[in-house]
Parts: C-alpha cells; structure tokens; sequence
C-alpha cells in the first residue's frame, strides 16, 4: 500500500498511469501474465508429449507420404544429358542422333557408379509404371551399353525395340520433371496420350474409380449395419443394472479380442456355402441343396465381418450417450399422451443423434481404410481401396501410386467429415 | 601312424580352439522365409545343421517374406538393414536388384560346386539363376480336384478341363492374380507353352486370355492365400483348386484331403535367396550361403517339403520324407512324370507387363 | 378422511399391493381416495413406498394386486399415454432438443390439436407461470426455477383433470422452492385441478396440501389436513416424523377415558393423552412438541403438568429460544419458547421447572 500512489474509488492502490497494482505494488496486469505464464508452460508440460508424438508417427509420416505421391527424381537423376538434349524433341518421331549420344554417355556414366548409387535400375522401374516394358528395356541395353558405338540410334534401337518408338521417349520427356502428377493421373484411371493430354484408360484398365465408390458404398453399408445392429443392444445395455451391462457389453466387446484368425475360420466355417449357416438353411428345407447362397467371398463376406468387427465402435459412443438420457424423458412424453413410437422417435432418438454421428464417423472411417479383412473374405467384390493400397506398398513396390491413392482417400475422409461438420456440426459428436 | 593322428589331434584341438575364441561372440543371423511348413523344412535342412557346426550362430526366422520387397525397400531407406539373408521370388529379387538394394551374385565364386566339380553356374537348372539371386528350390502352381465331385468315368486330367464347364461342372478356385491364370487361359486355347509369353506380350494374347477366362467366370471363386486353396478344396467349397504343390502335398499327404493333382501345365517357378546390401553380418551370411545351396543341403530339404531341389545334382539325393516315409521323388514337380508339360513362369515378362496386367485382371474380376 | 377405501373418489386405490422381486412387499394393502380438486400429498422417507404409489397411478408401474381407479374407471390396463394425467417430474424432465415453445407444444400436437390453437395454448399457460418472454429458448438456457415454472406449464398445457407432481422441487433452492410452493398451491386451487403431490419435505407437505398420506414401510401410517397431522399424530412415527418431538419412554400406569397415567423408565409419573395405547402395562413413548413446553407456569393451564428439568444448553436462534433440558433422564429434551419480551434466558446448570398440558402429550406406541 505504501508503494502505491493513489486508490481508486473502490479503493484498490493504481500507479500513476491508473493501472490497477497488486498490493505489493506490481502491476495487476504483469501479475495476471506471469501467473498466465505459468497455466501455460503446465498446459504445454502436459499436451507436449503427444503433440511431439503426433508429429512425429503421425504428421510427419502423412507428409511424407503427400511427398511421395509428387515425388519423381528417378528420370532428372539418371539422365541429366538426354533430357537436355530432348529440349528441342518435337515429340512426334524417334529423336535425332544427339538425344541417343547424350542417353549414351548418361549411361556410360551411371555405369562408373557403385552399384548402390546407379540411377537407371529405378529408372527403368519408374519408366515401366507409364509404359510396359520400358524397364527391360533400360535393364538390357545398359548390360550392352560399352560396346556401342556412333552412331547410337541404331546400337540403341537394336538393342530393344522400344528404343525406336516415339511413345518411350515422350514418357521420358514428360517425367523429366522433379515433380510429377502421373501418380495421381493413374490413380484415376487416366493416363496421357501422345498429345500430352490426359485422357481416360482403356475401359478394361479402369479400376481405381470404381474401388473408390464401392469403397465409398461398402462403408456406409457397413456403418448402417453397425447402427441397425448396435442402436437396441446400446438402448438395452443402457437401461440395464450396471453389472448385467458390463456382462453384455463384454459380449459386444468379444471381437475386439479375438485374433484376426480365429475369427477368420469362424466367418468361414458359418458363412461357406458348406458352412453351418447354409447347410442348416438346407436341412431346414428352407433352400435347396443347389440354391446355396454366396455369404463369403463377396460383397456379403465383407460386410458380415466387417459389422461383426466394428460393432463395438458404434455401441460405445451410443451407449455412452443413451446411459446420459434419463429414462424420465420417454416417460415425460407418454404421460404428455405421447404413444411409445412417437416418445421413442420425436424424444428419445433425437437425443441419441450425438450419439449416432459419432458411431457413424468413427465405423465409416475405419471401415473405409480397413483392409485385412476384406482381403481375407471378401473374394473380389468385397475388395476395397486399402487392399489395392496395400497391395502397391507391399508387392508391387509402386509407391508413389500407392501415396497418390492414400492422400486421395485422406482428402476424401476429409472433405466427408468436413461436410458431417456442415451439416451435423462436429461440436455434437460424443465419443463417450 | 601315431605321430600323424597326434599331428591331426593337435591341429584340431588348435581349430577347435580358435573356433572357440571366435565362439566368445555371439551372432545371431535374422534370416527372412515364408513361414509355415517353408521355413520349417529351411530350419531342419539347413539352420540347424549349420548351428550345429558354428555353435556360436544363432540363427533367427522372420516369417516376412511376404512383404519382403517393402520390407528391403524400407530399411534400405532408413539406411538400417536388420535383415541378413531373405527368402523371396525371382521376380521380386529382379526389382531389388535393379534398385541396388541387394548384392549382387558371382554364382561360381561364392556358391558350392557340384560333388562332380560341375560349377554351380552349370548345376542349377537352367535360366534359374538371377542376377543378385540364389534359387533354393522349384515349386509349381497345380491344378488340383476332388475325385467326388466328378463320375469316376469322367476324371478331369488336364488344364484344358479347368476351362470345361460343360463336361466338368463346379466352382473353381484361382488365385487372385493375372500369373499363371493367364497363362493357362492360352495353353488351354491351344497356344504352346513355349509361346506362351510371346503371344502374352501382344494385346490380341491378352484380349485371347481374357476371352477364354470369361468362359469360366461365373463360376470362380478367388483366393488370396495360400492356405486358402487347400481349405476351399477341403471343405467342398469348390470341384477345382489351384495351388502351390507344396500345399497340396500337404493337405493330401499329411492332412488325408481327398484330391488329386494334376500336373498338365504346371507352370514352374523358383523361389531361393537374397542378400541385403549392407546387411549386418555379410561376411557370415556368404559363408552360410555358401553351405546352405550346396548340393546335398538342397536335396535334403525335399525330405520335409515336396519341392524340388533347384540344382540338378541334388535329384539324384532326393529322398523319403523325414517323417511320413513317403518316396519324395514323385512328389517333387521336376520329377519325369510330372514335368511332361511345364509352363516355366517367366519373370522378366512379369516385371515388365505385370502393372499393366494386374490392372486389366483386377478390372476383369470387378466386371 | 380416513385411510380406507372411498369409492366415490376421484382417484382411487382400492387394496393396491406392489412387489418388484416377488418377495418383499413396496407397497402393502393401500386403500386411498383423493376428492376432485383435491391437493393431496405423499410423505414419507425415501423407501416407503410413496414414489411407487404415484408411478402405479402414473401408470409406469403395474399393481402387482388392487385396483386403481380414475374418476370412477378402473385404468390398471390402460397405458400411461391414455390416461391423461399431467406430470411433473423430478428433474424436471424438459425435452433439451425442443425449444420451451416446443415442449409445451408437444402433448397439444400429439393429441393433434391444430397449429394455431396449438400457439394459443402455449401462450396461455406460458403466460399463466410467467414465462411468455422464454417460448425460443432452450431448456438449456433457464434457470432451474424457470425450467420449474415451465415443466409446470407443460404438464398442464393439455389441460389434464389430474396432475401429478414427483418431488419437483427438490433441486430448488430454499428461497425459491417457498416461492414455488406457493405458485403451484395458487394454481392448482385456481385451474382446480386435483393434485397428487410426492414428497420427503414435511414443510412442503404441511404448507401446500389439503390432505396429508404420511408413507412408511409401505403403508399410510396417517392420512389427514396439515393441522391435524401436526397436533394429533397417530403414532410414534408420525409424531416422529413430523415436526419436532420430544420423547419420553415409559410403561402405562393406569387408563381413565382420555386420560392416562405413564411411569417414566426414570421412575417420574406423567399424565397423557392415551392415543395408541389400549392397556395398562402396555410400554409407550410420549410425545411433546417443543412449543408446548413452558417454563413459565402463567402461560400454562390449571391442570398443567409439572416436572423438574435441569437445562443442559441454550441456544439462541432469534425468533425463538431452543433450550436443550434433561427430563426424567433424557438429556435431549427439547423446550422452544418463543422470543418475547417476558422471555427468560436459562443458563446452562439452572434447576427450573417446567410444565405441559396433558392433551399435548400424546402416549403412542412403542416402535418395535
């Protein structure tokens, strides 16, 4: 008190500009900062682990993965020469005599490097995801390179046949570029043509598209499954004594702990057209024995185990919102003369929509990057996105594309929820 | 006499020394298979015996042969290579080796010769080594059925009968992939299995192909995994099943599956090893190497798993299997009576064409 | 009124028995009628049975035995959306996803009332408890007494004959819950509209209600208006229950007409009013209010009975003086005199007497 100048008129000491002081004389407003100050680095103490653990496993990953699908070094790497030489190509016939001389000692060049650094062993991988053949090509003729001599046209169109066709050189020119878009041309089923522009694929190489919308149309089958199927369990879980709940909830849970294989063999031997299911259905008489219906290895397969896998997701977030709904409400309504369809749908259901949505959200976009089980029941038409994902980074090695189709499927989930959040608002989802 | 047992006695104790000083580290070598009754039969024919003579090995499976490109490929990146030696396909190998991400082979240098002083260049089985691969063994994709589902008059007997519908009704089970379908789909019009890959790389082959696996669509069933053959076949599911003859082996021999192979057609391939570069222990690895493809190793791993060895010196050596007494001869697809008409899977022609042509098959399936 | 069985009642429960486990009884052979325009409230401690009584009534619950019985119509089967009886639940029970405007329009609207009849109504009854300005907001938004006010309105938008109130105060706080108890007195006798009114509070009961059913265990222990209920209760527990008591135990000396004789377990004689006592040697515990306790023997009658306390506290409360006295042993004895201007302040150790009149101390049963 003694420090400070004057009171104000409720009494509080102020400095001589009127700011407000403590009553050991520090400015209120640097006392609020510093006590801010330390809320701040404790929030950042407890939040800093995982922000560093997102960024790394998580963040850092995806962007690297977004890297990859426009990343192209292969062709700028390996032939530094040809590309400079092909400057004045016109793209229409087999390039002049120059163009070979300079794709000559590129690969004169490349020959010198130790074999971890040469460049034409993935260039020749990179070239055959535009054009068939392109990587035999390289392979065979950089084995014959050293004894060619000028002029090279010849040696090099002698040496594979896809040396003398226009349509390698201007897959060439066109991936001498650092960055590349023809990932994501393939990724949706197009490809360029000799102008240059890009247009469709033959209606028989057409397959990404397709995947997308049936991936699209098997998720919400499945996330309308998981709602049909988990919304009574979740309503009559929630109306249970606790304990008889958490008995049954460990039954909704079962499939979490189960091992992929078990499950696998179960799905197989009730679903087959051997299995339990039909073949009850036949003693039943209720088909015949050549009227067997197709439960595996299909779109139905995919389904099935797929609503079986992911029933937990939707009967958590459910039954975490209708255990908060007193069961006062539907009584409310039915004493307000309410019948008990019209309580359950004009007062009971809209309450659980929270609910719902985030179920919806979290099946949808699991089941929409869930490959294992498809894989593994889903015969053809019960293959989804990720399968073909999978299958570029793992067997085929081609990930670029496999980058192109991951990030699409990233902004596709994006732009869905971004549109949820529109017309549902992400603020109501209670994930329990 | 005595002076030279003594002499051999000393120089022994010596090596038996100088093995245990190297005996004081320990090494372990992580060796990637397939997994299953593959690695199985690699741990009795190879790694344990090997173990035994350097007891201070220890030698580690990793079932990741599967993934075993993307696996290389991504320590290869991370510039931190745990794998010592993977098994893994041809065609897969090529990839690796035109990325540089594994060794490249002297195949007389650095592998056994023959016990006739035939060098391996010339032992193994002709066009099965690979640049920067070592083959281990022959396997085959087989046509398989169920006796029961077709009249014992009425058998079916080669590939051509897969594509028959009419004479031998059912389900078909095929893998979920263009290689060996499509060959087959030409061998079964008419085309000969030499000219197989030529009429393949033309786009009127592989219009053919697909026309005449139309014939036989509606009543495929595909299959994924391995073990998922057998399982189909076994359970009824499907009259025709194509598979690994191992597998099938397998199943019919082991498992008392009732189903016959037939061998019209198999289409050949080859499965063996690889050498990451910068591997943790190379100079080790080579020396397994160099033991584990050496004519008797190979043979002896046709004593618990019916492929073929990879080296025609080992034929001879093949054997019963270790557990069930079964002559494996027979049973191996190089055997005489089994390799009248073997499509040989050509690899190069799958790396080239094999984008383009899983793209046309995977639209094919979806039609 | 008594407890027994009236059939011309508006609501009737004839020998009405509930039992959830197939075991135990909730609710033991209850004969009940409430008038038309009838404020009648349920009171007991929580277990007693009285929530259940008006869940059956409700009808969320089914009599395991009995009848009850609506303006005359037997309605065990009818569902609780046809009976028509307005509710007020606990926690109020408002729609959160429907605006005020909404909730009150919702049993208009399924009872298919047409739009602008419907907006009438609404405005009606929203205006009736004072709420005309909150028809937008939502439930969310109000205060608790608001959303009281309008769980009111909602439960008598549709004009119902009975309404049925389920502890709705309970969650107020004390200055707005005499408020509230107040308002839905003043309305129900306004609309007059019969009223079945649950609740744990005695001055709740005492303030709004006509008639009184104290519950306990079970049964109606008594059923009777506020005044009754608080000078005469009928036995320990209601004389325990509510109210203040003082009780002293003892055996039953000797019977005359309406006059009894008790010896104290501390040796002391006292007249009583025999209540719930029929034979000499019988044990009893007498009650006495604190207020009719005196210390000053010009404020008692003639025949006053007097005895020796010794005070033990005296606690000022303001309006009234609370002094804690030992009587005939018990130490717990409680003497409430009212903070007059005459009024003497005791010290604790002060050797006084006191007196009663004997109608004030009732000789009830001994609980068991």
């Amino acid at each position: 008190m003694a420090m400070a100048d004057a009171t104000d008129q409720h009494g509080a000491p102020t400095d001589s500009k009127g700011r407000l002081l403590t009553s050991d004389g520090t400015p209120l407003r640097r006392a609020l900062e510093r006590a801010n100050r330390r809320r701040k680095l404790t929030a950042l103490a407890l939040v800093g682990p995982l922000l560093a653990f997102i960024l790394i496993f998580f963040a850092f990953p995806i962007a690297q993965m977004m890297w990859r699908s426009v990343d192209n070094p292969q062709v700028v790497d390996a032939l530094p020469r040809t590309l400079e030489a092909l400057q004045a190509w016109d793209g229409r016939d087999v390039p002049p005599e120059p163009v070979f001389a300079a794709l000559h000692a590129d690969m004169m060049e490349d020959l010198d490097r130790t074999r971890r650094e040469q460049k034409f062993g993935p260039l020749g991988i990179r070239l055959n995801y535009e054009l068939s053949a392109a990587r035999s090509a390289i392979s065979r003729t950089a084995r014959s390179v050293p004894g060619f001599e000028a002029p090279y046209r010849d040696a090099f169109t002698d040496a594979h046949r896809l040396w003398g066709q226009p349509e390698l050189w201007r897959v060439i020119k066109r991936e001498g570029r650092p960055l590349t878009l023809s990932y994501y041309v393939a990724a949706l089923d197009r490809e360029y043509d000799e102008f240059g522009d890009i247009v469709k694929r033959d209606e028989n190489r057409r397959i990404y598209v397709n995947l997308f919308g049936r991936t699209l149309a098997l998720s919400l089958a499945i996330t309308f499954m998981t709602f049909l199927l988990g919304f009574p369990i979740a309503y009559y879980l929630s109306i249970l004594p606790m304990r008889h709940a958490n008995l049954l909830m460990i039954a909704v849970l079962l499939p979490f702990w189960t091992s992929l294989l078990v499950r696998t063999s179960a799905w197989i031997v009730l679903l087959q057209q051997q299995g339990v299911i039909n073949n009850t259905l036949v003693a039943l008489g209720i088909i015949g024995d050549d009227g067997r219906f197709s439960l595996i290895y299909n779109q139905t397969g995919t389904i099935i185990a797929m609503t079986h896998i992911l029933l937990p997701f939707m009967v958590l977030p459910l039954y975490s919102v209708m255990r908060t709904i007193p069961p006062s409400y539907m009584r409310a309504a039915k004493s307000l003369g309410a019948t008990p369809w019209t309580a359950f749908r004009r007062v009971y259901f809209p309450q659980t929509l929270p609910g719902i949505g985030a179920g919806g959200v979290l099946v949808f976009i699991i089941s929409i990057g869930y490959y294992i089980t498809p894989a593994l029941v889903g015969g053809q038409s019960g293959r989804m996105i990720s399968n073909e994902i999978a299958r570029h980074i793992q067997q085929s090695l081609n990930w670029g594309l496999a980058a192109a189709l991951g990030t699409m499927l990233l902004v596709g989930v994006l732009v869905l929820y971004w549109l949820y959040n529109r017309l549902v608002g992400a603020d109501s989802l209670k994930l329990g | 006499m005595s002076s030279k047992i003594k002499l051999i006695g000393l120089s022994s104790a010596l090596s038996v020394m100088a093995l245990s000083a190297a005996a004081q580290d320990p090494v372990s070598l992580t060796i990637v298979s397939w997994g299953g009754a593959y690695t199985a039969s690699q741990q009795r024919a190879y790694h344990e015996p090997y173990m035994e003579m350097n007891p201070h090995v220890t030698i580690i499976n990793d079932d990741g042969s599967a993934n075993a490109l993307a696996g290389l490929r991504a320590q290869a990146q991370a510039g931190n290579v745990t794998w010592d030696l993977v098994d893994m396909l041809p065609s897969d190998a090529q990839l690796a080796c035109d990325e540089g991400i594994i060794l490249q082979i002297d195949h007389d240098e650095m592998l056994a010769a023959a016990p006739d002083g035939t060098p391996a260049s010339e032992d193994f089985l002709p066009g099965s080594l690979g640049e920067c691969f070592i083959p281990q063994i022959v396997y085959s994709t087989v046509l398989t059925y169920r006796p029961d589902a077709f009249p014992e008059d009425n058998q079916p007997s080669s590939i051509a009968d897969l594509f028959d519908v009419e004479n031998f009704p059912g389900r078909r089970a095929l893998q979920d992939r263009p290689g060996t379908n499509l060959e087959w789909a030409l061998y079964a019009d008419g085309v000969d299995p030499d000219d197989i890959y030529d009429v393949l790389a033309t786009p009127e082959g592989v219009d053919r192909a697909f026309a005449k696996l139309d014939t036989i669509k509606d009543h495929i069933v595909f299959w994924t995994e391995g073990a998922q053959a057998p399982q189909l076949l076994a359970d009824g599911e499907v009259a025709f099943a194509t598979g690994y003859n191992g597998r099938m082996f397998d199943a019919i021999e082991v498992e008392g599956m009732n189903a016959d192979i037939i061998w019209d057609g198999q289409v050949v391939e080859w499965d063996g090893w690889v050498v990451p570069a910068d591997g943790p222990n190379l100079d080790l690895v080579m020396e397994y190497l160099y033991f584990a493809t050496d004519t008797q190793r190979l043979a002896d791993q046709a004593k618990f798993i019916s492929y073929g060895p990879a080296r025609a010196s080992s034929a001879a050596l093949v054997g019963e299997h270790a557990d069930l007494g079964i002559d494996m001869g027979p049973h191996m697809p190089t055997a005489p009576e089994n390799y009248f008409s073997p499509i040989v899977l050509d690899n190069d022609f799958w790396v080239d064409y094999g984008d383009e042509l899983r793209e046309r098959f995977a639209n094919w399936m979806l039609q | 009124m008594v407890a027994s069985a009236n059939s011309d009642g508006f609501v009737v429960f004839d020998g009405v028995q509930k039992s959830y486990d197939g075991e135990t009884l909730v609710v033991k052979d209850l004969n009940l009628s409430v008038g038309k325009g009838e404020f009648l409230t349920m009171l007991g401690p929580s277990g007693s049975g009285k929530t259940t009584c008006l869940m059956m009534l409700a009808g969320f619950e089914t009599a395991t035995h009995g009848e009850i019985l609506l303006d005359g119509r037997p309605i065990n089967s009818v569902p609780p959306h046809k009976r028509g009886i307005g509710m007020v639940f606990q926690n109020y029970a408002l729609f959160p996803h429907m605006t005020v405007g909404e909730n009150l329009a919702f049993p208009l609207e399924v009872r298919g009332m047409g739009k602008s009849d419907r907006e009438k109504a609404v405005k009606r009854a929203l205006d009736m408890v004072q709420m005309g300005n909150f028809i937008n907001r939502r439930p969310a938004q109000l205060s608790g007494g608001q959303q009281q006010r309008i769980a009111l309105a909602r439960a008598l938008v549709f004009e119902p004959e009975l309404v049925l109130m389920d502890e709705p105060l309970g969650a107020l706080d004390k200055q707005l819950r005499e408020h509230m108890q107040f308002e839905i007195t003043r309305l129900a006798h306004d609309l007059g509209i019969t009223t079945v009114y649950v609740t744990h509070d005695q001055t709740e009961a005492l303030t709004m209600s006509d008639n009184v059913a104290v519950f306990e265990d079970g049964r109606i222990q008594q059923l009777d208006p506020p005044d009754v209920l608080y000078e005469e209760p009928r036995n320990s527990f209601v004389a325990q229950f509510i109210g203040e008591n003082n009780t002293l135990d003892g055996v039953v000396k000797e019977i005359k007409g309406d006059a009894c004789v008790v010896e104290l377990d501390g040796g002391a004689l006292i007249d009583a009013k025999p209540v719930n006592v029929s034979k000499v040697g019988e044990r009893t515990r007498v009650s006495i209010r604190p207020e009719r306790v005196e210390a000053s023997r010009d404020r008692l009658g003639p025949d006053a009975h007097l005895i020796q306390a010794e005070v033990m506290e005296f606690i000022y409360m303001g309006d009234v003086f609370r002094t804690r006295l030992k009587v005939a042993g018990n130490e717990n004895f409680i003497m409430k005199t009212r903070n007059a201007p005459d009024q003497t302040r005791h010290n604790a150790g002060d050797m006084i007497e006191i007196g009663w009149m004997p109608k004030d101390c009732r000789a009830l049963d001994f609980p068991s």
